[in-house]
Order: structure tokens, then C-alpha cells, then sequence
């Protein structure tokens, strides 16, 4: 491939999965994802891997569970509604520890929704993706470039700490094109995965079994406990976060995804008119950057979540700035994508009542 | 350049993200400033993936005085496959000139419905390619693409235009380094190569690079990028 190309972010998504070793997708189309299985279809044969198109999201993500469970690096994707109908497979898969990627490009909702943008599922994917205690990997790309680092790293996150991880992308980074780079990802050392089902003798005659169930409370809720401990590990070591025009800042915008690169615009917009505007991208959402929040909401004078929904994230900035300063929020939702100047007229505004 | 010989039907087809609307946008632009008295109109045939398409640039096309044919319900609530009237009229007119904006493989099967009605009509089909795009990078590729589009619709292409870009990060070498990719895979088609697109904005130093070169008579149309913009 040469140095640069021009992709789609699902393109970029389905690529940047295959350069990462992974030879099994299972999908069920649905807009705005569709080219993510339009590009495994026709290179998953060419390197001699496997996309299949299951019968329903429900069948991909038992699918995908399987597979997983060998010790294969796979992945599903999907939009909005497609992942809800995936909840109870991927609280399966949490409960087993298997590592593996679930692909959300978000279109606007409840229900059937729209076929538009929209960041209307960040409490599904922080909080609700499935039953139990449990939690992902959650990682937000903002540009084509990174839909492909990301995916990425994500598989190598899974991998690490032996839990399912979700790329919340959306419609909008799903169809844009912008030229990517692929020979640039950094690769973690990873640990053996000495737990997979692979056939005994692959494993010196030690019986692995991969399962959810636990009758005795005391051994599930210690299976729960072990979890936790590595939930608590990724929140110490793998928070991630951009942060632009912070150090000045008297406003504080929080948003991530498109939306961040429209905050972007809207910041330079401001500070040309004296307001000093900066940015806190959380390229991690769960785990969420709380400390750095912490540490900005004794300097800045106020945060603004700006969402493409009726607000959610912004819950996770209250907790994070913690009643120090006056947190608000502007959304736009069912698919629209807020303009420069809407975000810039509504920071204006709250800077005027400061 | 492009318009000389126009035909009274353009067809504009291609891998999907090759940039088959932002060309087709600017060929009705063009046909409008050098065809001075022609009605021209332009039709879009994306029914699926409403989130890049020629609807965007209705206004822009129509303060032109271009005529725009979308669709019905196009980016509505109820925007359903149903392909504009006005194509019948397009396929056939002797008057006007015509372009039409093969969405994606999907309008190319859609296409196919009227293969009948454009073979008896005068007409061209631009194959467009991209050598930036991963899945049209080499000849053979392309060469496949366009075999798959042809047989979707049941009607050959005709002309190739070079449309190989990185969006904004495009540079004049960039441009350059296209064009023998071009001519090779035109050869490999069978069918003539007839543009290479540049937009000036993004090379604006394309013009001065390639005077004096091989490049000088090569045939370059500079295009404007009226893909919409969300920041």
C-alpha cells in the first residue's frame, strides 16, 4: 500500500483490523457501517481470512464469542440499534474474559432512529452495553487516521487485559475520507493467552474452559472482584486524552469524536475575539481522563460538554470536576452535527454570564 | 478541454469515494460557463448512502443555472429508492446536456434498469479513478472495478478521468505522481484517457511545477472540492 491513502473511516476501521492480525469478522449490514463489511468481503479472501455475514447481529456477536474463545483476533461492527440487539453476547464475552473488538459507527435514535451522526449511545457504551457488572474499553476516534490506530490498539488492549473493547466512532467519521498513514502503530508486548480452547494438546494437557456461569455467589462474585482489579489497572495506566489551548483556558469544552474537531474550529473562532476557549478531548471514555478534569477545574472557570445528544457525557465531567465549577452542556441530537458557529455563539454566551 | 465533444449524456460511474460527485458537480459547473444557450442538467442516482452526495451541492448548482434532479424525498424523512422523472427526459433529449451521478454500485444496478434507452442515446461513460483510494491502486485493480460496474449496469465505459487525490492534503506531486497510473490504466482498459483533475486550491503550484515538463501538455482540469465541509 503506499505511503498515504485516502479512506473512509469504516474503510480505515476494517484495514487497520487486518494489518492488526485479524482474520475474522462477523457482521450484519447496517448504515452508516455497511464499508466495513464491504472491505472485509473483498479482502478478507485476499489474506486469507474469513468474513461472514451472519443471519442477524445477535448470530455475529455468538459468532465472534467462539471464535474469540480459540485465542483469534476478531471483531464485529455495527450501528446503533445492531449493538443493542448485540448486549447480551458481549456481557457473555465480558463475563468469560475474552478479549475481542465491537465496532459502534453511532446514527441517531431511540429506536429506528435516523441514518445520521449522532453520539447518543455514550451511556450505552459506558454504562449500559450489557447485563452485570461489567465494563469495556471504550475509545473514541476523532479522525480517519485515528479509526485506524485506535482499531489498533484496541485489539491490543483487549488482549492485554482480557476484556472486550468498543471503538465509538460515528456516521459522520464512518463516511468522511481523509488521507491515512498505516506504517506508523506501535505494538504492546502481550501477554501468552495461556486460557484459550484450543485443543488440549495445545496446551500441555490442561483442560481450558471459557464460561459465564457460576452457581456459587461466593465464586462468581470473586470472578467479579479479579475483574475489577484489572478495570482498576486500565483506569491507572491506559487513560488517554488530547488536550488543546488548556493552559490559558477560562472555558473548558469537553467533547470528543467529530464533535471535538468542530469544538477545535469553534475555539480558534473564539480566542479571536478575546475568548479564551480550550479543549479537553477524552480519546479514552471509559476509562474516563477524571484526573486531568480535576486538575483543570482549579484553573479554568467553567467546562462545557458539547455532545452530539441530549447530554451524557457531560454526567461524567460533573463527576470529574466535582461541584469546583459550573459545568454546562449544548448538544445538537437526532443526527444533526452542530455547527462552528452555533458551538462558538453558545460559548459566547456562557462567557458573557461568567 | 472537457466539454469539447461533450455528448448530450455524460455518465459518471466509479469506485465508491473515487470522487464521482465532486467530478460530475464540476463537469455540469463547466458545461454551463463554455456551452453558452445549452440547458444543462445533472441527476444524482445515489439511493443508499445519503451522506456524501450531489444533493449537498444543489445550491451551488442551481445559482449556477444548472438544473438539479434528485431523487424524490432526497435527505428526508421518506428518502426512499425512487430514481427522478426527469431521467427519461435526460436519456433521450437531443437539446440538452446531461450528466448523471452513478452513486456507488448500487446506482450502477439501478442504471441498468434504463441500459435500453441510453445504448440507443448518444452518450459517454466516465469511468472515474483514484490512484489513492487502497482498493483502486494499481491497473489490475482498477481494471476489475470497472469489469464488476459494467456488469451491474450492462453498459460499457467509455472515457477515464484521473481523479487521484488525498482530499486537502493533496500536493502537486501528488497530482504528478498519478498520471503514468492513469495512463497505464487506461491502456489496461482499453479506453481513453481523457483528464487528469487538480484542484488549484490545493496545488496552487501545479501551474509553474510542470512548465517546461512532460507534464505541460498533458490533459489537466482544474476542479474546485465542493465535498461538504462539517468543520
Amino acid at each position: 500500500m503506499a505511503k498515504k491513502v485516502l479512506m473512509k473511516g469504516n474503510e480505515a476501521i476494517a484495514e487497520a483490523a487486518i494489518s492488526a492480525g485479524c482474520l475474522h469478522f462477523f457482521g450484519y449490514p447496517i448504515t452508516p457501517q455497511t464499508e466495513i463489511s464491504e472491505y472485509m468481503a473483498k479482502r478478507m479472501p485476499k489474506v486469507g481470512g474469513l468474513c461472514l455475514q451472519a443471519e442477524s447481529e445477535v448470530a455475529a456477536i455468538n459468532m465472534l464469542m467462539g471464535a474469540v474463545s480459540t485465542g483469534a483476533r476478531a471483531m464485529t461492527s455495527s450501528s446503533s440499534p445492531g449493538i443493542a440487539l448485540k448486549s447480551e453476547g458481549i456481557s457473555y464475552i465480558a463475563g468469560c474474559d475474552l478479549p475481542c473488538l465491537i465496532v459502534n459507527v453511532q446514527r441517531g435514535g431511540p429506536g429506528l432512529g435516523g441514518i445520521q451522526p449522532s453520539q447518543a449511545d455514550y451511556y450505552q457504551a459506558t454504562r449500559g452495553v450489557g447485563h452485570g457488572d461489567l465494563r469495556l474499553i471504550v475509545l473514541a476516534p476523532s479522525s480517519v487516521q485515528e479509526m485506524a490506530s485506535l482499531t489498533a490498539e484496541a485489539f491490543d488492549l483487549a488482549d492485554q487485559y482480557r476484556m472486550p473493547a468498543m471503538l465509538l466512532a460515528d456516521g459522520a467519521l464512518g463516511q468522511m475520507m481523509e488521507p491515512v498513514d498505516f506504517s506508523a502503530f506501535e505494538k504492546r508486548e502481550l501477554p501468552e493467552k495461556t486460557w484459550v480452547t484450543n485443543g488440549m494438546k495445545n496446551h500441555g494437557g490442561k483442560k481450558n474452559i471459557v464460561n459465564s456461569l457460576y452457581i456459587d455467589p461466593n465464586v462468581l462474585e470473586n470472578s467479579v472482584r479479579e475483574r475489577f482489579e484489572r478495570y482498576a489497572l486500565l483506569e491507572e495506566n491506559e487513560v488517554k486524552y488530547e488536550e488543546y489551548l488548556t493552559d490559558d483556558a477560562d472555558i473548558v469544552i469537553v467533547a470528543y469524536g467529530i464533535t471535538a474537531r468542530i469544538a477545535k474550529s469553534a475555539i480558534i473562532e473564539l480566542r479571536k475575539n478575546g475568548i479564551k476557549a480550550g479543549l479537553l478531548r477524552p480519546i479514552t471514555l471509559w476509562p474516563f481522563p477524571k484526573k486531568i478534569l480535576g486538575k483543570l477545574a482549579d484553573k479554568a472557570k467553567a467546562f462545557v460538554s458539547v455532545e452530539m445528544s441530549m447530554g451524557q457525557m457531560v454526567d461524567d465531567v460533573r463527576l470529574a470536576v466535582n461541584g469546583k465549577k459550573p459545568v454546562y452542556f449544548y448538544g445538537r441530537t437526532g443526527g444533526i452535527i452542530p455547527s462552528v458557529e452555533e458551538v462558538a455563539a453558545e460559548i459566547t454566551k456562557i462567557s458573557e454570564a461568567l | 478541454m472537457i466539454t469539447n465533444g461533450i455528448k448530450n449524456l455524460s455518465i459518471v460511474c466509479g469506485h465508491y469515494g473515487s470522487g464521482k460527485t465532486n467530478f460530475a458537480v464540476n463537469l455540469a459547473l463547466e458545461a454551463k460557463k463554455q456551452l453558452a444557450g445549452k440547458v444543462i442538467r445533472i441527476a444524482d442516482l445515489d439511493i443508499v448512502n445519503p451522506y456524501f452526495r450531489t444533493a449537498d451541492d444543489r445550491e451551488l448548482l442551481e445559482n449556477a443555472g444548472v438544473f438539479v434532479s434528485l431523487p424524490e424525498y432526497a435527505n428526508s424523512n421518506v428518502d426512499i429508492p425512487v430514481l427522478p422523472p426527469m431521467l427519461i427526459h435526460m436519456f433521450t433529449s437531443k437539446d440538452d446536456i446531461s450528466i448523471i451521478d452513478v452513486g456507488g454500485d448500487d446506482g450502477a444496478v439501478a442504471l441498468g434498469m434504463y441500459k435500453d434507452r441510453i445504448s440507443a442515446a448518444d452518450y459517454d461513460m466516465y469511468y472515474i479513478i483514484n490512484m489513492y483510494r487502497p482498493l483502486t491502486a494499481t491497473p489490475e485493480a482498477v481494471r476489475e472495478c470497472m469489469l464488476e460496474i459494467e456488469a451491474l449496469c450492462g453498459l460499457k465505459c467509455t472515457k477515464i478521468i484521473n481523479n487521484s487525490s488525498l482530499g486537502a492534503e493533496t500536493t502537486a506531486e501528488d497530482v504528478l505522481d498519478s498520471i503514468s497510473y492513469a495512463e497505464e490504466c487506461a491502456k489496461l482498459c482499453g479506453i481513453p484517457l481523457v483528464a487528469h483533475t487538480y484542484c488549484p486550491s490545493y496545488a496552487p503550484d501545479l501551474a509553474e511545477k510542470i512548465k517546461g515538463t512532460e507534464f505541460e501538455n498533458k490533459p489537466l482540469f482544474p476542479i474546485r472540492d465542493v465535498t461538504k465541509k462539517l468543520f
